[in-house]
């Protein structure tokens, strides 16, 4: 299957090296010539069968625990879970390229074969472009020392084992969304591309790319929060986000993308900031590619990123040369992205837009710079320092926010012009319910200045939203005599991109409350014997106690667990027991295979987690170390995360016939014209 | 509702709920049949007795001392960033999961210094003597480090300045141009006609 599986990467290769070639060439000739043009989309359908052979491949020699495959011996062993086997196709380099060109042809096809009639001027160019980079990751995988079916000399009689730390359920799910995120951005921009080589750079793209940009800020919110959600209840440190430079490199394109999803909408209504909207589309895609050079070169350390190897050149190359060809094609172009019309107010929804824009590409910008810091320090000071998460919170906290601010102030405004009294009319409620919630806050002893701001500003974005849907329904309900329930379901299901946006900033909201709520974390160390106790207070004011039970130890699957039992009770009352384990992982023969792990046990209710780490033991008894973390609101992040994503799906559903969607992206072009 | 964690996979409530929701939908249910509750088959000695295999639960440990729930050790700790090529500060790492020899090495030191009546700041100051500037977490604000820590600043004031100073313009030469801005329409449809227009525009999908 190893063979097949190397053959299947070649003809992919060829393949896409072809339908490149072809689909340039039939949607640049003069006159069009469709036989390439169809000729490229057949090679993209091949090249996405061939690579699906590859994983077939692939996962057949992880699953027959072929070890003389290195990529097989490296990442399972013959005890590692089904579950975790599979995937295992993405837990190393070699294999997570793989995984990205195959995804990455299978988006191809779908846009190719879904994309209405109507774009199809667009398909040639944009099979070029998808053709381009997928055989630009086969090409990592066969010139760059990265190719998955590459053989050991001798066959090993177990693997190393899969890290355990990637065996977590929130890691079999985490990479791939990221990955499904980073890679579907390479369609909006590959439409992008051909709308630049066509020269058609009417709205008629972003019709077409409207579902893409939605499904790829959906995997990449989803992949950031599963991922916020693994380190939390994995790595133990009790946290969920370090400003680690793959962390960062994840939030890049998110930040780009939000910025997107809102400036469009001013292109769509009111024919401007074309060329605001098409670069960032390139930048989203660039910053996708430099995400992938950061984890895999090993040019910054990291904790997330792959073994240091060559392929960090080829990314690098590759996202020089796409950079300059991208914007020099860009640049060309300008002349033909004018705006149809013109702001006609500083007051207006246009106007804080771009504002909103300024702030998520100012945060981008930061945490970009940032993390490159320690190599500018480097290069022009000669002494490498380290960039911290005490860096980025004083960087990026008053930052984001103005932004949570502007995400209260923006829906209030009216597009075109606000007039004084719709003004005070709009943001009576949204500022005083700020205001009140500030200062009930203040009464309760909250005195962290940015805990403060942050949970007064989400009260003044909620009362927008609550005002927004408020008002929305109250006229549904006068205007059609429609109960209110039946108002609001009809109301968000007939405007579902402006309440669905509405739904998205809900679960921001709750975001940063729950980010606030870290600033009241509470944690402390105890050596405890068997029947000995230990408290701690929490930031609500009342008092855990916990008596160490005892350790136990015994042999699971593939691992040899060390667990210590604690009872808990909170002033008095008993809440139950909670476990916390060591790990030492084997393989298949008993040997270890890791340093021993630790599994977190976690308590959580709306308001707290008490969180328990077991360091170890002394003298080998069970006299055990551990240590207790009081963290305040964070199961709000993981609903704020679903909210996000409920918000999303919303914004996305099918619906609305494409002239509709036309009618509404040309609005404001046929206006002027008209006039 | 807490429940006791043997395996980690199968008894917490959010891994089991996310486990399962995700695995669902990729359809790999049959996997987790490989996470059977396990027994607890090397039993301790007794209270407090040794455990069976002491090597299974890591690194040795010292008892806690009041030291290492000091307020002011751990913000020091906060600010040094351990060489163990962890990316996280001393304290972070040496609490994490307790298998770093380095971080428990520097936190040792820390006390040390802290014992010989040094501030937080000497102490800062002599672990940049014998690491260098990269032991700390963050930059020291002084020379081409202000770099680091203004420019993104800089550079969004000074955006926000231009973004400002065009968005006055075109709203000036919009306001100057009356004819630009579309006057609103005379209506002068029948209220039948109208009617009929918002039933149209309700049955808009969005």
């Amino acid at each position: 299957m190893t063979l097949l599986g190397t053959l299947a990467l070649w003809l992919a290769f060829l393949l896409g090296v072809w339908g490149a070639l072809a689909g340039f060439m039939g949607g640049l000739a003069t006159p069009p010539r469709p036989d390439l043009a169809r000729s490229a989309r057949h090679a993209v359908f091949a090249m996405c069968g061939a690579l699906l052979v590859a994983v077939v491949s692939l996962e057949w020699a992880l699953f027959q625990h072929d070890f003389n495959v290195e990529y097989v011996a490296a990442y399972t062993s013959r005890n590692l879970p089904i579950f975790y086997t599979w995937s295992a196709l993405y837990a190393g380099q070699k294999g997570s390229l793989l995984f990205w060109a195959t995804v990455l042809s299978v988006f191809g096809s779908l846009a190719l074969a879904l994309t209405s009639r109507r774009h199809r001027h667009l398909l040639p160019h944009v099979a070029g472009v998808v053709s381009v980079v997928a055989a630009f990751f086969i090409s990592v995988m066969l010139f760059g020392h990265a190719n998955p079916f590459q053989r050991l000399p001798y066959t090993p009689l177990d693997g190393s084992g899969l890290n355990p730390q990637l065996q977590n359920p929130g890691m079999v799910f985490h990479p791939p969304m990221l990955y499904l995120g980073y890679i579907s951005i390479t369609i909006p921009f590959a439409f992008a591309l051909a709308a630049l080589l066509s020269k058609r750079l009417d709205a008629d793209w972003l019709v077409a790319i409207r579902k893409w940009t939605l499904l790829s800020w959906l995997f990449l919110s989803i992949g950031i929060c599963l991922g916020m959600w693994w380190a939390y209840v994995e790595l133990g440190w009790g946290g969920y986000w370090a400003w680690d430079p793959v962390e960062n490199a994840s939030l890049l394109p998110w930040l780009t993308m939000t910025a997107f999803l809102h400036s469009v909408m001013i292109q769509e209504k009111r024919g401007m900031l074309k060329k605001w909207n098409l670069a960032l589309i390139i930048g989203s895609w660039l910053l996708s590619i430099f995400g992938t050079f950061i984890t895999r070169s090993g040019v910054i350390s990291s904790v997330h990123s792959f073994t240091q190897s060559s392929v960090g050149y080829f990314f690098l190359a590759f996202l020089i040369v796409a950079g300059v060809s991208s914007f020099a094609l860009y640049a060309t172009r300008l002349p033909l992205l004018e705006a149809e019309a013109r702001l006609e107010s500083m007051v207006s929804r246009e106007a804080s837009f771009l504002f909103n824009n300024l702030l998520f590409i100012g945060i981008a910008f930061s945490v970009l710079w940032g993390t490159l810091f320690p190599i500018l320090s480097e290069l022009v000071q000669g002494t490498k320092v380290t960039v911290g998460p005490p860096f980025f919170n004083q960087v990026n906290i008053p930052l984001g926010l103005a932004l949570l601010g502007l995400t209260g102030i923006g829906p209030l405004i009216a597009w075109r012009r606000a007039s004084l009294p719709n003004l005070q009319r709009q943001f009576a409620v949204p500022v005083t319910v700020g205001v009140f919630t500030g200062l009930v806050l203040l009464v309760a002893g909250i005195r962290d200045f940015y805990a403060l701001m942050a949970m007064a500003l989400g009260g003044f974005v909620m009362g927008t939203v609550v005002q927004e849907f408020a008002r929305g329904t109250g006229a549904r309900h006068r205007q059609y005599g429609e109960g209110y329930a039946l108002a609001l379901g009809r109301l968000l299901a007939r405007n579902r991109r402006r309440y669905g946006g509405y739904i998205v900033h809900t679960g921001i909201v709750i975001l940063f409350v729950a980010f606030a709520g870290m600033a009241f974390k509470t944690e402390t160390e105890a050596t405890l014997k068997p029947g000995e106790s230990a408290s701690i207070r929490s930031p609500y004011g009342w008092t855990y106690r916990l008596t160490h039970l005892g350790i136990s130890q015994y042999d699971a699957l593939n691992r040899q667990v060390t667990a210590a039992t604690l009872d808990v009770t909170r002033d008095g009352t008993p809440l139950g027991v909670l476990t916390t384990e060591k790990r030492q992982h084997v393989d298949a023969l008993g040997r270890p295979t890791f340093q021993p792990s630790t599994e977190v046990g976690i308590r959580s209710d709306l308001r707290e987690d008490l969180y328990v780490v077991l360091g170890g033991v002394v003298n080998g008894t069970e006299q055990a170390v551990f240590r207790f973390t009081i963290n305040p609101l964070v199961w709000w992040v993981w609903y704020g995360g679903m909210i996000v994503a409920l918000g999303g799906l919303i914004v996305m559903w099918p619906g609305g016939s494409p002239a509709v969607k036309r009618a509404q992206a040309g609005y404001a072009v046929r206006l002027v014209e008209e006039k | 509702m807490m429940r006791p964690r043997n395996d980690g996979a199968t008894e917490c409530g959010r891994r089991e709920f996310f486990g399962f929701a995700a695995a669902g939908l990729l359809s790999v249910v049959p996997s987790f049949r490989r996470f059977v509750p396990v027994q607890d088959t090397l039993p301790s000695t007794g209270p407090s007795g040794r455990l069976w295999d002491p090597a299974r639960a890591g690194r040795p440990l010292d008892p806690v001392v009041a030291a290492d729930n000091d307020a002011a050790i751990q913000a020091i700790e906060k600010q040094l960033h351990c060489t163990c090529g962890c990316n996280l500060d001393v304290y972070t790492c040496r609490t994490t999961d307790f298998t770093c020899g380095v971080s428990p090495e520097m936190h040792r030191q820390v006390i040390a210094l802290a014992e010989r009546g040094m501030t937080g700041q000497q102490i800062v100051d002599q672990f940049v003597r014998e690491h260098g500037l990269t032991i700390l977490m963050a930059p020291p604000k002084r020379g081409f480090n202000l770099a680091g820590y203004f420019t993104p600043a800089i550079v969004i004031v000074l955006a926000a300045g231009v973004l400002t100073f065009v968005l006055r313009r075109w709203a000036r030469a919009a306001s100057g141009v009356p004819a630009a801005a579309p006057a609103a329409p005379t209506v002068t449809a029948a209220p039948e006609e109208l009617e009929r227009l918002r039933r149209e525009l309700d049955q808009l999908p969005t």
